[in-house]
């Protein structure tokens, strides 16, 4: 009982140092990214390297995940001969919750991983110790660089792959499965706000793309620069980053569209 | 001006339970080739990482040019670090851009010089460590050796003041070894540089350098000029300069009794 005592306050005490420690490291990321948009191809790089990079996985994921919607939303409007309302039923889906948060887990799998891997082995293979003495900030040049690509590269890949998803519902349940073109898409533009329901879905995205982002550049910075180090770095960002996603989806959902 | 550009004054640093330096002084005459030597594990890369402020020490003073490196701001040690180039043991090349851009990387990152300036600046560092035609090459595809020199010229691109070398004779082929011990001197002679040599290659080291340190076990066993060390009658430098098993520098680390221990009578 008191080793369990003992190991669980061992784990709390090294949650918020770690916590600690990662935002600590977000203060200075912050400070160094106004001087950052004077050399604003830093950025551009980071988008090009995160975000297009990132575009085949996530028009593929998108195209399947309307397409599987609007079949699933089918099978079921069909009884109740409610299927004109499928193209609300699909962009509600998505733009409000499976567009942010999928995303969100494709970009920690394929982005964050990177992200982490690269900083890791920057820092194994003394590249950003060699940045400190070249008096070069490796937070200003790697990681903030990095950190914006990543914010700026989330929500537009959300955006996209909502809009796949729609297009994939819409071939599926209009060109397949043969319900009205117009029923799908007047639907869709009656029942979607774009305060209630897009913004919200843009806000969403932002917050998963700066908590993924920050996971990512933190674990790749605070590794141990070995081997194993780096691995388990990038293991701890998928999983981090993941579980974040879904319980800040709850937690924005919750203040959002919920009566709690 | 003050002679001695680099000064260590009881300098005390540990790793977990192991003290790495336990009051060590060291000075370093400006415009001068110091060799720091010692065995494997003596902490001579620490030194200098101490000396270009990424570590504290835990007491005791590094001086560099009159400025207590731990006691600096971030501004101030960047810019006290501009004007010292640091050759790392791996190299340390941005893996992502090309031999040409890591030698460029400084100028890039400090200054605005026109492209043209740059271009020749760069051609005229790798022109001097020969490697000039392997410009266009990636990190990737560099031996360790090459490597090591297109750091040096990325070390000298900036024109420091005082520069570092960690091992750079590690994995160099007879010929480039030659090169480089002549560009050292001849490179702290024409600039005027202090120099600082972490190296195990005693004869190459002892050619160039103007003073010698030996460190093992946390402390400064000796020091002096090259002939006087060759000369010394320590048994610690004897040992070290001669590269002899049995003396009092210990070649095994800390253990238990060996045949104890392979009888199983050490407690693991």
């Amino acid at each position: 009982m008191l080793n369990l005592l003992q190991s669980l306050g061992k784990t709390t005490i090294s949650f918020f140092e770690r916590l600690g420690r990662a935002s600590i490291f977000l203060k200075h990321i912050l400070a160094t990214i106004p001087s950052l948009f004077l050399r604003p191809s830093l950025i551009i790089a980071q988008i090009y390297s995160i975000g297009v990079l990132s575009l085949s996985i996530i028009l593929v994921s998108g195209l399947f995940v309307g397409m599987v919607l609007g079949l699933q939303g089918y099978n079921t409007l069909v009884n109740f001969g409610a299927t004109e309302s499928l193209g609300m039923v699909v962009a509600l889906s998505l733009v409000r919750e499976l567009g942010p948060v999928l995303t969100s887990l494709l970009f920690a799998g394929r982005a964050g991983s990177a992200l982490t891997a690269e900083i890791g082995l920057m820092k194994a293979t003394e590249q950003l110790s060699g940045m400190e003495m070249m008096a070069v900030n490796p937070i200003k040049r790697v990681v903030a660089p990095r950190f914006v690509g990543g914010i700026i590269s989330l929500p537009l890949l959300a955006a996209i792959f909502s809009a796949v998803g729609i297009f994939g519902g819409y071939l599926l349940v209009v060109q397949v499965l043969g319900v009205d073109s117009g029923s799908y898409w007047s639907q869709m533009q009656d029942k979607t706000d774009f305060m209630g329901d897009i913004m919200n879905g843009i806000i969403k995205s932002i917050v998963f793309g700066i908590v993924v982002t920050w996971i990512a550049v933190f674990e790749g910075y605070d590794c141990i620069p070995t081997a194993e180090g780096v691995s388990r770095a990038t293991t701890r960002t998928v999983v981090h980053a993941s579980l974040a996603t879904l319980g800040l989806d709850f937690l924005l959902t919750a203040l959002m569209f919920g009566n709690i | 001006m003050n002679d001695t550009f680099i000064k260590i004054r009881d300098v005390r640093f540990s790793r977990g339970d192991r003290w790495i330096f336990d009051g060590v002084n060291i000075d370093i005459p400006r415009g001068k080739i110091v060799a720091i030597m010692g065995p494997s594990g003596t902490g001579k890369t620490t030194l200098l990482r101490l000396i270009g402020g990424q570590l504290k020490p835990h007491a005791g003073t590094v001086e560099v040019d009159g400025k207590n490196i731990a006691s600096l701001s971030t501004h101030d040690l960047y810019k006290v670090r501009k004007k010292m180039g640091m050759l790392f043991q791996s190299g340390a090349l941005l893996t992502d851009i090309n031999v040409f851009e890591n030698v460029a990387f400084p100028l890039r990152e400090h200054t605005k010089l026109p492209e043209a300036l740059i271009h020749h600046l760069v051609l005229m560092k790798l022109q001097a460590v020969g490697l000039r035609g392997a410009k266009y090459l990636m990190p990737s595809e560099l031996s360790g050796g090459m490597a090591r020199r297109v750091a040096l010229a990325r070390a000298l691109v900036f024109d420091p003041v005082m520069i570092m070398y960690d091992e750079p004779f590690t994995g160099q082929d007879p010929i480039s070894m030659g090169v480089l011990v002549h560009l050292i001197r001849s490179i702290n002679d024409a600039l005027g540089l202090t120099s600082i040599i972490v190296s195990h290659d005693v004869q190459e080291t002892a050619q160039i350098a103007d003073l010698i340190y030996v460190i093992s076990n946390g402390k400064v066993v000796s020091h002096g000029t090259p002939d006087e060390m060759k000369n010394s009658e320590s048994a610690w430098v004897k040992q070290f300069i001669n590269g002899e098993s049995d003396g009092p520098v210990p070649f095994h680390y800390p253990a238990p009794d060996y045949k104890q221990e392979l009888l199983g009578e050490v407690a693991c």
